[in-house]
This record gives C-alpha cells, sequence and structure tokens, in this order.
C-alpha cells in the first residue's frame, strides 16, 4: 500500500517493513504504513498486538528500553528516522508524545509547558509567556487554569492533566503528535473535549492516535490501521506472540468495508 | 498577534535548534563524565584505603637486639624446652630471676606486707615442689628459681620474656610492602649508614601472623599479639547477641503481627526506634558508662565485657529490629491466613508459619547488626576499654577488643605499632567477611529449603 | 474475635483459597501448619479448604471421592470438633513481646534521663550562686556562648568543640554531597544493570568498614597527602581538613544509596514525558529526574550531616587532640570536636561525679538533640516526598 493508491495528499512519515524486537524477541512484524499530512491516523488492534511499540517506534521512544531494536526504515521528509546520523533528541523534537496515563511534571502548570521551548533555548519571559498562554489556549485549557498558572500540575484533574500535556506538546510546535491511548484515563466528558481538540490540531499537526475505543476511531480518524497477534508454537510448547499489521485503510472504508474476516471480526466486537 | 508569531517562529527555528543541540549534548557529555567520575572516585578510595592498610602489614623492618641472643645461647629460643628457658630467665635476669618473681608471681605489695612467708602462701594458682615452696623470697637459690619459673610459666611467656627483658629487642623502623620493593636501597643504606643503628638487622616481616593471633600484647610491636582483644571482641560480640537477638525479635514481631498502630504507645515504640537508629553511638557510650558501668556496678562488675556487652546490645537493636520488622513484612498474608484458616491461634501462627519463614532475613539483619558492633569503638573508649590487657578475657574482667587495639595502636608513636594496627584492622575485616559470607550463605540455605 | 481450634490428620492435602499450599509455600511452613492441626481427628481428610470471611470461619473437610463431611463454621458451636478455648497463653506472649519493645523505649528515657540528670548537675555545680535556676541558665548562657574550652580554668565554653564539629562535617559534605549524589545518578540513570550491580555492593562493601579503619586511613594517608600538597608548615599533623575528608568518604555510600533510591523511586513516566518533548538525557535527569527526587536527597544529605556530627573515631584520631577555636576557621590545624573531646576525657582516668566527667554528658546532650533534630527533619523530609506521589 502506498500513498498513490489511497491517494490522499502528501505523507509526514512512511513507514516500511518495520520491525520491532525487545531483546531479540519478535514483538512487531513487518509493518508498512503511510501516515499523511495533517490528518489524524488511529491505530487499534486487540491488547498486545504491538500498537504501542510501533508508535514508540516512530519517535524513538523505543531507544531508551535497553534491548530495543527497531528493523526497516521510518521515513521523514524522506530521511531514515533510524538513520546513523539522526539524533533521537532531534527527532522527538519534531514528533511529540502524548501517553496514555497524563505524566504532567510536579512543577507548575507554567513550567510544564514552558519545559519544551525552555529547551530550546528561550530564556525571554515574554516569548515564554507568549508560548504558554498560545499553547494552553490551543489545548482549551486556558479558562480552567488561567487564574493560577502557578498551580502543581498535578492539581488538576486527570483530563485537565492530559490537556496539560497536549499542551506541553504543542508548546514545541512538532510536526507530529503521537498520542498513546490519551482519553483510556478520562471520563467521557473529558474524552469528548480532548476529542475536539484533536479535530482542532489537526489543521496544523498531523496526528497519530492509538485507541481501543473503535467509535472513536470512527470519530476522529481519517486513517485506520488495524494490528493483529500471530502466534506460533515453539520448542518445548511455548507459545510465541507477535504482532503484525492486519489492514491499513481511509477509516470509513476500514469500519463500513473491512478487507479482511480478521478485521470485521474485531470491529464487530467478537474478539480482542 | 505580531509577538505571537515571532513566538512561534523562535520556537521554530531551526538554525538556532541545531546549534543549540550540540551544545545541549556536550554538557551531558561533560556532566556524564562528572557522574561516572564520582562513582570511579568512590572506587578509587575503596582501593586506596584496603592498599594503604595491606601495603603496611608486610614489608621490610630494621630490628635491633640490644642483647643478641646469641650471646647466652647456642640455639635460637624456639628451639629451647621450659628448663632450658627458665635456665636463662635466671642467669641472665637481675638477681637471679628473682625480682621477676617478686613483681609477676607474689605482687610488691603483697610481698612487702608478708616478707618472711613462705613462697608456698604468697603465690598463688601455681604448685611448687614442697621443698621450694617452703622457702622465703630472700633464700631462694638459682636453682629453685628454676624451678618456680618452669612451673609458673609457659614457655611462650618465658620467650618473651627473655626477648623484652634480656634480649631488649628493639623496632628501629619498618618500610611499607611497596617501600621496600622499589626503594631497597635507600633502606639499605639508611639501615648501614644511621650512627645509632648499630647492629639492627634488615628483615622481610608479615605482621600479620599465626603468633599475632595467639599471643598476649607486649611492649615491643614485633612480639605483641592480638589474642586477647580477638578473644574480647568474639566474647563482646557473643553476648551483645544473646541479648539482643530475643529483644529485637521479639519488639519486630510484637510492632509487626500484632500492632494495629492505633495505640499511642506502639506508635512511640515505632518512632522511637527510628530515632534510635540515628542516635550517635558515642551517646550509647554515656548511657553505658551511666547506667551499666557506674549504676549497675554490682551485676557488670563496671568497666567489664558485661557492661560492653550490654551497651552494643543496645546499640544494634534497632538494626535488629528493622530488618527483622521489613523480613516479617515479606512474608505473604496469605501464609497467615492459611494458618488462621486452620484453626491456629495467633501465638501458633506467630510462631510455627511467619517467623520460620521470615527468618533468613531475620538472620541476615542480625549479622548486619553484628558487623556493626564489632566495629564500633566509640562507645566502648567512652566506657572504658582498657589500652593493655595481657590476659585472656573473661565476661568480668577489664578487657579490650579489635578496634580499639587498632584504635591505641595507631595512636602510639612508636615504631611498629602502625603495622600491628594494620595488622588489627585486616584482621578485623576478614572477620567481618566471614559474618558476611555467612549471612549470604544462610540466606541462599534458606532460600533453598523454602524453594525445595 | 472468638477463637477456634481445628485438629487434623497429618495426612492432610492443604488447599486454601484454590491454591496449593505445598506448591505455593514451602514445605517447613506447611509442615508447621500441620503441626499445628495433626493432633486427631475422628475423620481422614483428604481436602481442606478455608474461606477467609472472618480469620478461622469456614472449613469444609472433604473425603477423597469429593463428599463433603463436614462445614464447620463459626457459629457451629455445636460440632464436636470444634471447641473454643481460652488462650491465656497467647496472651502472656503478646504481653511479652510488649515488653521486648519496651526495652527500645526504656533505652530513649535511659539517654534522655542520663543525659539530662548529668548535664544538669554540671549546669548547677559551676559556680554556685545559692538560686538553682539562675545558675542553670547562667551556665547555660556561658557554656552556648563561651568561646574557650578550659576545664582547668572553669571556663566550659562549647564554640571550640563546636566549630570543629562544624568544620569537619562541613568538610564531609564538601565531599560526600557531590559525589554521592553523582555516583547516584550514574548508578540509576546511566550504568547498566550488570555494572549496577557489581558497583553497588562495592558500596556497600565502603559502607560496611568500621570507622576506625577510615580513622587510620586519615592518619596514614589523607594526612600525609596533604602535607605532601600543602606543605608541612601548612598543614599541621592533626587537622580538621584530613579528618573531614575521610569522614566524606566514610559517608558517600550512605549518601549515594539513599539518593538512588530516591532519584529510581522517579517514576519512568516522567522520564517519557521528558524525553517526548526532546530533552536529552542530561536535561531529563537535571530538570525533572532531580528536582523530582529532590527532597530523597535533601533527606540522604540531612542523614549524612548527623552521621557527620556523631561520627566519632576518625576526628579521635585525625582531628587533634584539645579544644581550639579559631576565628575565622583554619581547617589545616588541630582541633577538638565534641566527639573527639568526650572520647579523649573518658579514655583517661575520670572520676565518677566530678566537673570533667558531668561535662561530657552536657556535651553528649548537646550532640544528642542536635542529631535527633537533624534526624526527625530527614524523616519529615523524606515524608513529604512520599505524598508528593500519591
Ligand atoms: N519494554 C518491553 N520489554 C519487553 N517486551 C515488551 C515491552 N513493551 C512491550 N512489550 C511486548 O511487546 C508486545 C506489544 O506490546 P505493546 O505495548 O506495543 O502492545 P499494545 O498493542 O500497545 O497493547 P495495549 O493495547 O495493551 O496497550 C507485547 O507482547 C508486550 O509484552
Ligand atoms: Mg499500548
Amino acid at each position: 500500500m502506498t500513498s498513490m493508491t489511497l491517494g490522499s495528499g502528501a505523507t509526514a512519515i512512511d513507514l516500511k517493513h518495520v520491525k520491532v524486537f525487545y531483546s531479540d524477541k519478535l514483538a512487531v512484524d513487518d509493518v508498512s504504513i503511510p501516515i499523511y499530512k495533517n490528518k489524524i491516523t488511529a491505530f487499534i488492534g486487540p491488547s498486545g498486538c504491538g500498537k504501542s511499540t510501533v508508535l514508540r517506534a516512530i519517535n524513538r521512544m523505543n531507544d531508551l528500553i535497553p534491548g530495543a531494536r527497531v528493523e526497516g526504515e521510518i521515513n521523514y521528509h524522506g530521511k531514515n528516522l533510524y538513520g546513523k546520523e539522526v539524533d533521537p533528541v532531534e527527532v522527538r523534537r519534531r514528533i511529540g508524545m502524548v501517553f496514555q496515563k497524563p505524566n504532567p511534571f510536579p512543577k507548575s502548570i507554567y513550567d510544564n509547558v514552558a519545559y519544551g521551548p525552555r529547551l530550546l533555548g528561550v530564556t525571554d519571559k515574554r516569548t515564554l509567556d507568549e508560548i504558554v498562554e498560545r499553547s494552553i489556549k490551543g489545548s482549551f485549557l486556558w479558562d480552567e487554569v488561567k487564574g493560577d498558572l502557578k498551580k502543581s500540575g498535578l492539581a488538576l484533574s486527570g483530563g485537565q492533566q492530559q490537556r496539560l500535556c497536549i499542551a506541553r506538546t504543542i508548546a514545541i510546535e512538532p510536526d507530529v503528535i503521537l498520542m498513546d491511548e490519551p482519553c483510556s484515563a478520562l471520563d467521557p466528558i473529558a474524552t469528548q473535549a480532548i476529542e475536539e481538540l484533536m479535530k482542532e490540531l489537526v489543521k496544523s499537526y498531523t496526528i497519530v492516535i492509538v485507541t481501543h475505543n473503535m467509535q472513536q476511531a470512527q470519530r476522529v480518524s481519517d486513517f485506520t490501521a488495524f494490528y493483529s497477534i500471530r502466534k506460533a508454537e515453539e520448542t518445548g510448547g511455548q507459545e510465541r506472540r507477535w504482532g503484525v499489521l492486519g489492514e491499513f485503510a481511509p477509516t470509513e472504508q476500514l469500519f463500513s468495508n473491512p478487507k479482511s474476516e480478521e478485521t470485521e471480526r474485531y470491529i464487530r466486537g467478537e474478539f480482542g | 498577534m505580531a509577538t505571537m508569531s515571532t513566538a512561534r517562529e523562535r520556537v521554530k527555528d531551526e538554525a538556532k535548534f541545531t546549534a543549540g543541540l550540540r551544545n545541549r549534548h556536550l554538557r551531558g557529555q561533560i556532566w556524564m563524565r562528572f557522574f561516572q567520575a564520582a562513582i570511579l572516585l568512590g572506587l578509587l578510595a575503596l582501593i586506596t584505603l584496603m592498599f594503604n592498610v595491606v601495603n603496611r602489614v608486610y614489608g621490610l623492618t630494621a630490628v635491633r637486639d640490644a642483647v643478641p641472643v646469641s650471646t647466652f645461647s647456642d640455639r635460637p629460643l624456639e628451639e629451647l624446652n621450659a628448663s632450658e628457658l627458665a635456665g636463662i630467665l635466671v642467669a641472665q635476669l637481675p638477681s637471679g630471676g628473682r625480682v621477676l618473681v617478686r613483681d609477676s608471681l607474689i605482687g610488691q605489695e603483697n610481698y612487702n606486707n608478708n616478707r618472711e612467708a613462705p613462697l608456698s602462701q604468697l603465690i598463688q594458682g601455681v604448685t611448687l615442689p614442697d621443698d621450694v615452696g617452703a622457702l622465703t623470697l630472700a633464700q631462694l637459690q638459682p636453682e629453685n628459681t628454676q624451678v618456680i619459673f618452669e612451673n609458673a610459666f609457659t614457655p611462650e611467656d618465658m620467650r618473651l620474656t627473655i626477648i623484652t627483658d634480656i634480649v631488649g629487642r628493639e623496632v628501629l623502623e619498618s618500610w611499607t610492602w611497596s617501600e621496600s620493593l622499589f626503594n631497597r636501597a635507600a633502606i639499605d643504606e639508611k639501615v648501614a649508614s644511621t650512627a645509632d643503628w648499630e647492629g639492627a638487622q634488615l628483615e622481610w616481616r608479615s605482621w600479620l601472623n599465626f603468633s599475632f593471633l595467639t599471643s598476649r600484647m607486649t611492649t615491643v610491636a614485633s612480639e605483641s599479639g592480638v589474642r586477647a582483644a580477638l578473644l574480647g571482641s568474639l566474647l563482646t560480640i557473643f553476648l551483645t547477641v544473646v541479648v539482643a537477638f530475643p529483644l529485637g525479635v521479639g519488639t519486630a514481631i510484637y510492632l509487626q503481627e500484632y500492632s494495629t498502630g492505633d495505640h499511642w504507645f506502639e506508635r512511640l515504640i515505632e518512632t522511637n526506634i527510628r530515632n534510635l537508629a540515628g542516635v550517635p553511638s558515642i551517646i550509647y557510650g554515656l548511657l553505658g558508662l551511666a547506667i551499666f558501668v557506674r549504676a549497675l556496678e554490682g551485676i557488670t562488675q563496671g568497666r567489664t565485657i558485661i557492661s560492653a556487652a550490654l551497651t552494643m546490645a543496645l546499640l544494634i537493636l534497632p538494626v535488629i529490629i528493622i530488618n527483622a520488622q521489613e523480613a516479617l513484612r515479606a512474608v505473604p498474608p496469605s501464609i497467615r491466613e492459611a494458618s488462621f484458616g486452620l484453626g491456629a491461634t495467633k501465638w501458633q501462627t506467630v510462631f510455627r508459619s511467619v517467623l520460620p519463614a521470615a527468618m533468613p532475613g531475620i538472620l541476615t539483619g542480625t549479622i548486619l547488626g553484628m558487623s556493626r558492633a564489632i566495629g564500633e569503638t566509640a562507645p566502648l573508649i567512652v566506657i572504658g576499654a582498657s589500652t593493655f590487657i595481657a590476659n585472656d578475657p573473661t565476661l568480668a574482667s577489664r578487657f579490650t577488643v579489635l578496634p580499639i587495639q587498632i584504635y591505641n595502636w595507631t595512636k602510639d608513636p612508636r615504631e611498629g605499632f602502625s603495622e600491628i594496627a594494620a595488622a588489627t584492622i585486616v584482621l578485623l575485616l576478614i572477620v567481618l567477611l566471614l559474618f558476611n559470607a555467612t549471612a549470604i550463605i544462610l540466606r541462599q540455605r534458606f532460600r533453598r529449603s523454602l524453594s525445595a | 474475635m472468638k477463637r477456634y481450634a481445628l485438629n487434623l490428620h497429618p495426612n492432610t492435602f492443604v488447599r486454601y483459597q484454590n491454591r496449593n499450599l505445598f506448591s505455593l509455600y514451602q514445605w517447613s511452613t506447611l509442615k508447621c501448619l500441620l503441626n499445628i492441626v495433626c493432633d486427631n481427628t475422628g475423620l481422614t481428610p483428604i481436602h481442606i479448604r478455608g474461606q477467609k470471611q472472618d480469620m478461622a470461619t469456614t472449613i469444609e473437610v472433604k473425603r477423597k471421592n469429593g463428599a463433603i463431611e463436614a462445614a464447620l463454621a463459626n457459629d457451629a458451636s455445636g460440632r464436636p470438633r470444634i471447641e473454643k478455648r481460652g488462650r491465656p497463653f497467647d496472651d502472656f506472649m503478646r504481653y511479652l513481646l510488649l515488653a521486648c519493645g519496651t526495652i527500645s523505649v526504656l533505652t530513649t528515657l535511659g539517654i534522655v534521663w542520663v543525659l539530662g540528670s548529668e548535664a544538669l548537675a554540671f549546669f548547677t555545680s559551676v559556680n554556685d550562686q545559692g538560686n538553682v535556676f539562675s545558675t542553670v541558665l547562667g551556665n547555660l548562657g556561658n557554656f552556648l556562648t563561651g568561646t574557650q574550652w578550659q576545664p582547668g580554668a572553669g571556663l566550659f565554653g562549647i564554640w571550640p568543640l563546636l566549630e570543629a564539629t562544624l568544620m569537619t562535617s562541613f568538610m564531609a559534605m564538601l565531599v560526600a554531597v557531590p559525589l554521592g549524589l553523582g555516583a547516584a545518578v550514574y548508578l540509576s540513570e546511566y550504568a547498566s544493570q550488570r555494572t549496577r550491580s557489581t558497583l553497588k555492593p562495592v558500596l556497600e562493601v565502603l559502607a560496611g568498614i568500621p570507622t576506625v579503619v577510615y580513622g587510620y586511613f586519615a592518619i596514614t594517608f589523607m594526612t600525609p597527602l596533604l602535607q605532601g600538597v600543602f606543605g608541612r608548615d601548612t598543614v599541621q599533623f592533626y587537622n580538621t581538613a584530613s579528618a573531614g575528608l575521610v569522614m566524606g568518604i566514610m559517608i558517600l555510600p550512605t549518601i549515594a544509596s539513599m539518593s538512588e533510591d530516591a532519584l529510581t523511586a522517579v517514576p519512568r513516566a516522567l522520564r517519557e514525558a521528558s524525553y517526548g518533548l526532546g530533552a536529552t538525557k542530561f536535561e531529563t535527569i537535571s530538570k525533572v529526574v532531580i528536582p523530582a527526587g529532590l527532597s530523597g536527597i535533601l533527606a540522604a544529605a540531612i542523614v549524612g550531616i548527623s552521621r557527620a556530627v556523631g561520627e566519632t573515631m576518625i576526628v579521635a584520631l585525625a582531628a587533634g587532640a584539645g579544644p581550639r577555636f579559631s576565628f575565622p576557621p583554619d581547617f589545616f590545624v588541630a582541633a577538638e570536636t565534641m566527639t573527639g573531646h568526650i572520647a579523649r576525657i573518658s579514655g583517661g582516668d575520670l572520676s565518677y561525679g566530678s566537673i570533667d566527667y558531668q561535662s561530657l554528658f552536657a556535651i553528649g546532650l548537646a550532640l544528642f538533640i542536635f542529631t535527633l533534630l537533624l534526624n526527625m527533619l530527614s524523616r519529615y523530609v523524606t515524608n513529604r516526598f512520599r505524598e508528593a506521589y500519591q
């Protein structure tokens, strides 16, 4: 599958034959998908199929896990992110990440958002103020916290914390935002807020989201990648499991007219 | 709005970012070196410390005998039997050895009070032939004195007396192992040319040897041994554990199994233990001095091993309690539930199910406490460990222990004492090593029996 | 709570909450359990299942064929195999254990009493002016503000001793805090699992070496080293710098291991958040990990200070004998710390009840209060830290 067959504009990132290993154990086998610019791509699939693993491979977060290894190519602006001369710090500065559990720093709201810009060398108070304000506004949190930016980020509610984490991410103006189940710890109202936010953000950013919520994928995403699990008996009776890409298509098409039976069963909720 | 976009541009500024990134990485590199250096320095400190000690245990030593053994004996002292040694003492000591009989067997004061009494009355704890026992000190003939010495002293004692009192052995200087290896010429030169080192002999010497472990303390470093201190340490540690182990484990059981933490007294015990763990050891010394040495003198006999061990027991109690509590906490609650489920009482559950499961952890903690106690010096100085103990200690005698000897000998400016301090340190570290090895073996054996 | 005893045959196969005790727990414990229950029973039970509702509530006893022989419950008081017993022995043991715990409280009371009463005797005995209260107050004032400690002249000002204590402790912290923290960061953030598992025991060895050995090290290595570097004219043989530096090495492992605990307790998620925003490893450490673990690190440093203040053997050997007040502080001259003074005076011939004897307890009291406050502060700081992560 290439961008040509789907014909939906420019790709931001191109995954080619990506395999991920954890200490020589294959976790995900041979994933090739495009991530389209200014679109939301959703990753769905049963638990343990490697959605997070692929997502983390995209901004080289897996480098932090001892023994983790990525094969294949992930091309970004025509450059392989796993090329020799590529600096993971630079990758992460352009491809930001929002995590499943909100993880604000134990610092003030202001310092949380200013963290990234400060790393980039912005020291001027006025500039920082602007960036913080714009980022918090951008994540629709401003009205709730504008009075007290000195308050600890940990003192916010779960949904607010997650929006703070999104604000923190957009403060460094990344190209792509990766979100790993950003709503799984949130109630429906907070989830809705984040979903609205994503639809807003996608105008200026490219978004990849992992979700277990089929409705959410349908509601927000433009493209969906379905991953599934393959199993094999190993000598000694042990089972080996790894994830593979099941299907990738525009969301509407994938949900209304899945090509494979496995996908269909999954989206009908028969396993997973 | 204009400023907004400049702020945005600032963040997106590629050139600045790339330039800054190089610096950021460089700073990270430098700091990583610092962190690495910190741990390496720690390692280096350990190696230096060990080397510094071991380096002094073996090396060249210049020793001089004022009256060489060869002037009165054609064989080395080690080959002589008891009566020959006694003969040398009688022949070489002033007044035919009578002074030695008076000072070391009768006692000066005792003698002054009973000058005319027969020796059998004056000398306690030595069986003398009847004819000798009937004599007074003044009537002693050389052959009588020789018989007394043979009966009263071991050959080892006599050899030491000969070396210190007759030979007058003296350690002139001793060099570290590294000096001895790399600076040999200068050492030879010094021994040959120093004016008042006439007759000095240079020899390789290991300060830690078997006779160092078994011989008594003397005033000459090269002949001195650590026997009394070693025995003192072992006795003290034994008594300490006997006292501290049941008290500590009992407290831990109470706090972990019985206490709900609701009662103020239970919370008091808990907080109190944490605080006690941080009290400087010298404070325990003051406590021991006032309570065990002074107030309870009737029981402890004052500055004795009993007092020392009781003080040490209080000192290591928090260590044992905290570790035992941890071990008890690690026992899965299902073991207790299972035991209760079978109708066992609280005490049966604790004593027969929980305690055996927690035992390896408790023993490890106890050995940790013992390691602490065997190296602890300050409280013993305060309660008054002695500097010079020639005889084997008993529970109720004045005493010394290994770390006290290290302290005393380190302070001693005379030649050779720094070296025996080093030898004692090595000995102490070996004892500590044995403790810890035991802890590891115990733990593994228990683990095996647990999993079997 | 009602207590019951149930006695079963030794050939009992015990299951508890559907888990097999044989495989779950060690044989020895099982034997202990069986010892408890094996005395007598009319049944030959094959299968026991206990359900935890209260402590010992429902116990089913099954035959091999699976038929339930008897279900014994708390309220089944009429059943023959369950008897309610009084437990005088259990109560006795409980109080015996409580008595053990009381010993530690008595130890503290003993310390407070001994230090307090002797110190009080000290403060009332110097320059007796009749009125006890004003005497104590006056002497306490002199004690806390005096800059001369000359028992012969009746001068008992703590400052010469306190200054030396502060100097050696300061020197020790100068070494131990940066190096200890550095080592902790290296161990928790940079070292591989293997390096860590070899280096941590080394630190433990360093922590387990008796302090008198460090004292020997100070005298035979550090002092000659300092004299070699700065010259014998500047550096006296006994000096606070040497004692302080070696004390720093002694405290280093404590600070390193406590700080490492604090750093490893910082959640992974925070590190990932930082990396996700494009931080380098060092930026993550310095801006997120260390600040998040700061209270733990602080607690470690406070414990370090407390140990330095209370340390005796190193200063007794290397810092010198004889109280000496110097202003400005000179690290290369001999001085005697509070602990060093107690050790030296009590090591000599000391007659009980003399003013010298009592003065030691006054110093001890000051030391005790000082270290107690530090330790309480350290625990307070650690507890605050725990609250920060729910
Ligand atoms: N740090 C790790 N070390 C070793 N194996 C890992 C690690 N992280 C994930 N795995 C393994 O990789 C496989 C994929 O995990 P991953 O977290 O990517 O799944 P997922 O699709 O995100 O699941 P979920 O929906 O539950 O989050 C799993 O089998 C998991 O056990
Ligand atoms: Mg996941």
